[in-house]
């Protein structure tokens, strides 16, 4: 895969399918979308990008190795399910934080359950990379 | 050598220390306890199935943990010199240590299930310390085969105290014991009995379970002396005991365990006198004792239950004594053979003195304890309920047997005939390994001759946790007058000495007939056997090793399952008025068959990898077609990267060939039938009713209470979040597994996993 | 459609046995994934179908309109694809593994673990 096109494309397009993987993880508890959707569309980039400039560079892109970022999301989600016993409700009960908010407007949610979401987003995501980086390297 | 000594010396007093202190704590519940009382301790374990940790303190339990402790702190003492040095020293005093608790445990128990808890636990205890010698086949054997007939038994015997448990909503033992009455006239009573018989019985050694005990001796001596004498054999003897005031009094408790008592008693005694190895000969008079202990179980009387009492005691001491001395004369000889062994009495005084003192008090001597012991055995064999002479003559024989193996082991390796070659020279044992024989051979005598003080402290107490009335007790005297027991006890002292004197001839006698019969030990091989072969042959039927033939009977499994229950349930399938057939839902349709037909019949590989991108681009239009734009996102997603991956793997794999054999004709069938029958019951689900219960709640809650529009995700990462952890925690387990698969550089060849 | 699917669905899993009773592994891995599609579509049909209407609330008000498509197949379908994914990601592997180290792809000659029964006899 040497086509300057390609690699010349890709890097913009894998920047973009990261973003709009963050957008639809985040969009994602009101539109379609959401944490599994969103590490499979950011994945797809960086498994674009792999194929496109080799495993090497997809790495250093990357900066983290994949196995450590499923293993954080994993972490995430369950502390994310596990701060719900501080206040004493059942695992993984969602405890929302409204920001800013007024009579009039909700103000902005910050919750356990986006950062679960979170958590699955970079679940997916680390476990698809883990899995195609080594299959592109070993084989 | 130094450093392992000193370790030894720290780690070693440790365990005699800790049982020390909790002897003398049950010592402080003595007086409470003679005056006929009972100590209950409580708390909740696993309150949602009503198993709370409780404890009773009575004479019975009392007793027992007295045993256990105090005979236990000797024996701790005695390893310390008799295992001094060995490499798994502190290995060996962790399980002795662990096995004393756990039999604590069982003796004090007062909640049925943690009794079966403790009592696995001395199964267990036992098991590592019967196998301590693991380096040698016959100790793993012997440890396996103990393991496996008590492990058995118990659980025989959780069934019946689940059953008893649930008739009377209690697992409380103290509860139990009161609704008696209820008890023996319940359905249920002799189901329950036989299943916790079996397990008492196998624990104690009854026969026809009674081979695993003399195959126990390949413990370290002080192992036997402890768990196979005085303590851990006796727990079967001692939940009998327990439960007498509740199940004793019917004609199956009667007849089972005298019958089962008296041969046991009978058998073992002759099969005593037979052996050679001292220790093997006291471990048959081990299961003797075991035989009259389940026999006066059997009774009612009080003078049965006393004698119970009583021999329960008089055996621990001579018993654990005995061993300890066995021990003493292989540690300092090098062998325990009974027809090499002679002459020790002049280099090992002390030892010679306990062993005879010891040795009185089994044969039945006056001022002993062990005379007393006989006295109430006979008093109580003949106040049985039934067949008073059959069960007298009984323990008469067995008696006199004792009598004459008490010579063989205790008194003719010290003082007859000259020793021979010995392996080592014999000389006098360390004041810690004396300590043992001799302080249990004193107390011995000691109750021997001040019998009340044992009478008021345990026997009478014991009695009254049987009977439930301390003046059922029998005073225990020395000079009880003349009566049929003296006589009875004159009798045995002739013809024990007529054994003893006749011994050699009768054992060879002995060795010719039971060469003859059969013997229950290699018939415990062949039950083995029997089942490893029974194993071997299901699992070459169900385990051949052929991915094909595995799923070859799955699949027709639920073939067949699936058919059966069409066919016994059949479901009227009704197409309801609202299906809408669209052209583009046909078209879609078609998409999906035609590329599942070609994936299934193409022998190029990119052909294969391109129909399955159709049938999965395929099933994501249904999902969009059908409002599901979550689920099409993801299948589309997924979809593209199985294509990846299949393309990445395909780069270095042969091309696909027909399928050739003569057996696709049959998978054919066999696919089509699965395809058809999962068909059928699909059509048969639709044309039931949908209950929508579910999806309604989290239509209405998914806004109000967890502040999402999208109800999926909101299901997803809110209501079954817990769910959704799990099957994240797959994805990364399945990621990581691929991962180090294909990250093992060195990939195992054929020939190098076969050294491994 | 619901029959017309359920139709279908009894194509892919029959093409999946079949598939899946093949001695060549990448068969079999063929079959896994088709057997997916078709469990997770069987899962989808029996919530039963709903065209335009998917289960999401509309800006300012409390519950979805009436007659929105059951969002309880579809959450266990998604997860059920990426679950999905996984198993067939790691079969792949497994496959690919067996390969490079046997030199085989077909199942009956992958026999380190569990010779045939003459080899121990």
């Amino acid at each position: 895969m040497n086509s300057v096109i390609l690699i010349a494309g890709t890097r913009y397009l894998a920047g973009l399918l990261l973003i709009f993987s963050i957008y639809m993880l985040l969009r994602g508890h009101n539109e379609p979308g959401g944490g599994f959707i969103g590490g499979l569309i950011g994945s797809t980039g960086f498994v674009l990008f792999a194929i496109a400039c080799g495993t090497a560079d997809a790495r250093r892109a990357l900066r983290i190795a994949p196995q450590t970022l499923a293993m954080a999301g994993l972490g995430i989600a369950l502390l994310a399910g596990l701060i719900s016993v501080i206040f004493g409700d059942p695992f993984f009960t969602g405890q929302w934080l409204f920001l800013g908010a007024s009579d009039s407007e909700k103000g902005l949610p910050i919750s356990t359950v986006l950062a679960f979401d979170i958590g699955v987003y970079l679940v997916v995501f680390g476990s698809v990379l883990t899995l195609v980086f080594a299959m592109e390297e070993e084989i | 050598m130094t450093v392992m000594k000193s370790r030894n010396d720290a780690f070693g007093l440790l365990p005699v220390g800790l049982a020390l202190l909790l002897f003398v704590w049950f010592l402080t519940f003595l007086p409470e306890v003679s005056d006929g009382k009972a100590i209950r301790y409580a708390m909740d374990w696993i309150p949602s199935l009503g198993i709370t940790l409780s404890f009773l303190i009575d004479g019975l339990s009392l007793t027992f943990a007295l045993l256990i402790t105090g005979i236990g702190s000797l024996v701790f003492l005695y390893s310390n010199s008799y295992l001094s040095g060995h490499e798994h020293f502190v290995r060996f005093m962790l399980f002795l240590f662990s096995f004393m608790l756990s039999m604590l445990g069982v003796v004090l128990a007062d909640n049925l299930i943690a009794l079966f808890v403790f009592w696995e636990l001395t199964t267990i205890t036992s098991y590592l310390l019967i196998g301590f010698g693991h380096e040698n086949e016959t100790g793993r054997r012997s440890a396996l085969q103990a393991l496996l007939v008590t492990g058995a038994g118990a659980l025989a015997m959780l069934a019946g105290f689940i059953l008893l448990g649930m008739t009377f909503g209690s697992f409380e033992l103290s509860e139990i014991l009161l609704k008696s009455e209820e008890l023996k006239v319940h359905s249920l009573y002799s189901v329950i009995l036989i299943l916790i018989l079996a397990g008492t019985f196998t624990k104690s050694a009854q026969f026809p379970f009674h081979f695993w005990l003399p195959n126990a001796m390949a413990a370290p001596t002080p192992v036997s002396s402890f768990l196979h004498s005085a303590t851990m054999v006796k727990a079967g003897i001692y939940l009998m005991a327990r439960l007498h005031p509740a199940f004793s009094g019917t004609n199956l408790w009667l007849w089972t365990l005298t019958i089962f008592g008296v041969v046991t008693a009978v058998i073992a005694s002759i099969l005593a006198l037979r052996q050679t190895d001292l220790k093997q000969a006291l471990a048959y008079t081990t299961l003797m004792a075991l035989g009259t202990l389940t026999l006066f179980l059997g009774q009612e009387s009080g003078y049965a239950v006393t004698a119970f009492a009583t021999f329960l005691i008089v055996h621990s001491l001579y018993k654990a004594a005995l061993f300890l001395v066995v021990g003493c004369i292989d540690h300092a000889a090098g062998t325990r053979d009974a027809n090499i062994l002679g002459g020790l009495g002049r280099v090992m005084p002390f030892t010679a003195v306990a062993a005879g003192l010891a040795a009185m008090s089994m044969a039945g001597f006056p001022p002993f304890l062990g005379f007393i012991g006989k006295e109430l055995k006979y008093a109580g064999a003949l106040g049985v309920a039934s067949e008073p002479i059959f069960v007298s003559g009984a323990v008469l024989i067995a008696n006199s047997l004792m009598f004459a193996v008490a010579g063989v082991v205790a008194f003719r390796p010290f003082w007859m005939s000259e020793r021979s070659n010995l392996p080592r020279e014999p000389h006098e044992v360390s004041a810690p390994m004396l300590a043992g024989p001799i302080i249990l051979a004193i107390l011995g005598t000691f109750f021997g001759i001040y019998p009340d003080i044992l009478q008021r402290a345990l026997v009478a107490p014991t009695v009254a946790s049987l009977l439930g009335n301390i003046e059922d007790s029998k005073d225990l005297k020395l000079w009880a007058g003349v009566n049929v027991p003296l006589l009875l006890s004159v009798m045995t002292v002739f013809l024990g000495l007529l054994f003893y004197w006749q011994h050699r001839r009768l054992r060879n006698i002995l060795i010719v007939v039971i060469g003859r019969a059969p013997s229950f030990d290699r018939g415990w091989d062949r039950i083995l056997d029997g089942l490893k072969g029974f194993a071997a042959w299901q699992t070459q039927i169900l385990q051949s090793g052929s991915l094909y033939h595995y799923m070859f009977v799955t699949f027709a499994t639920m073939l067949l399952s699936l058919s059966v229950a069409i066919f016994l349930k059949p479901m009227e399938i009704t197409l309801p008025d609202h299906w809408v057939i669209s052209w583009q839902g046909i078209a879609l349709i078609l998409l999906i068959i035609g590329g599942t037909l070609i994936t299934t019949v193409t022998a190029s590989r990119i052909t294969a990898m391109a129909s399955l991108g159709v049938v999965g681009i395929g099933v994501a239009m249904i999902f969009i077609g059908f409002s599901a734009p979550d689920v099409a996102i993801t299948q589309l997603l997924v979809e593209t990267l199985v294509v990846v991956l299949v393309a990445v793997a395909l780069l270095r794999l042969p091309t696909l060939e027909s399928e050739v054999g003569n057996r696709r004709p049959i998978d054919a069938v066999l696919a089509f039938g699965v395809g058809l029958t999962v068909t059928v019951i699909l059509l048969s689900v639709l044309s039931q009713p949908l209950d929508l219960r579910l999806t309604e709640f989290f239509e209405i809650t998914s806004w109000p209470e967890a502040y999402g529009r999208n109800i999926v995700n909101v299901i997803l990462v809110d209501f079954r979040a817990l769910d959704t952890f799990g099957e994240i925690a797959v994805v990364v387990v399945a990621a990581l597994s691929s991962y180090a698969l294909l990250r093992t550089t060195h990939p195992v060849s054929s020939d190098q996993g076969e050294q491994r | 459609m619901e029959a017309l699917l359920a139709v279908a669905i009894g194509v892919l899993v029959a093409a999946s046995v079949y598939l899946m009773l093949a001695r060549n592994v990448l068969r079999f891995i063929f079959g896994l994934v088709l057997i997916s599609n078709a469990a997770n579509l069987t899962i989808f049909v029996a919530g039963r179908l709903t065209v335009g209407a998917p289960p999401l609330i509309a800006k300012g008000t409390e519950a979805p309109a009436d007659g929105v498509a059951n969002a309880l197949p579809q959450a266990l379908v998604l997860t059920a694809i990426v679950i999905g994914f996984g198993l067939f990601a790691f079969a792949l592997v497994l496959m690919f593994r067996a390969y490079t180290t046997l030199g085989t792809l077909y199942s009956d000659e992958m026999r380190i673990a569990e010779p045939p029964e003459d080899a121990i006899g």
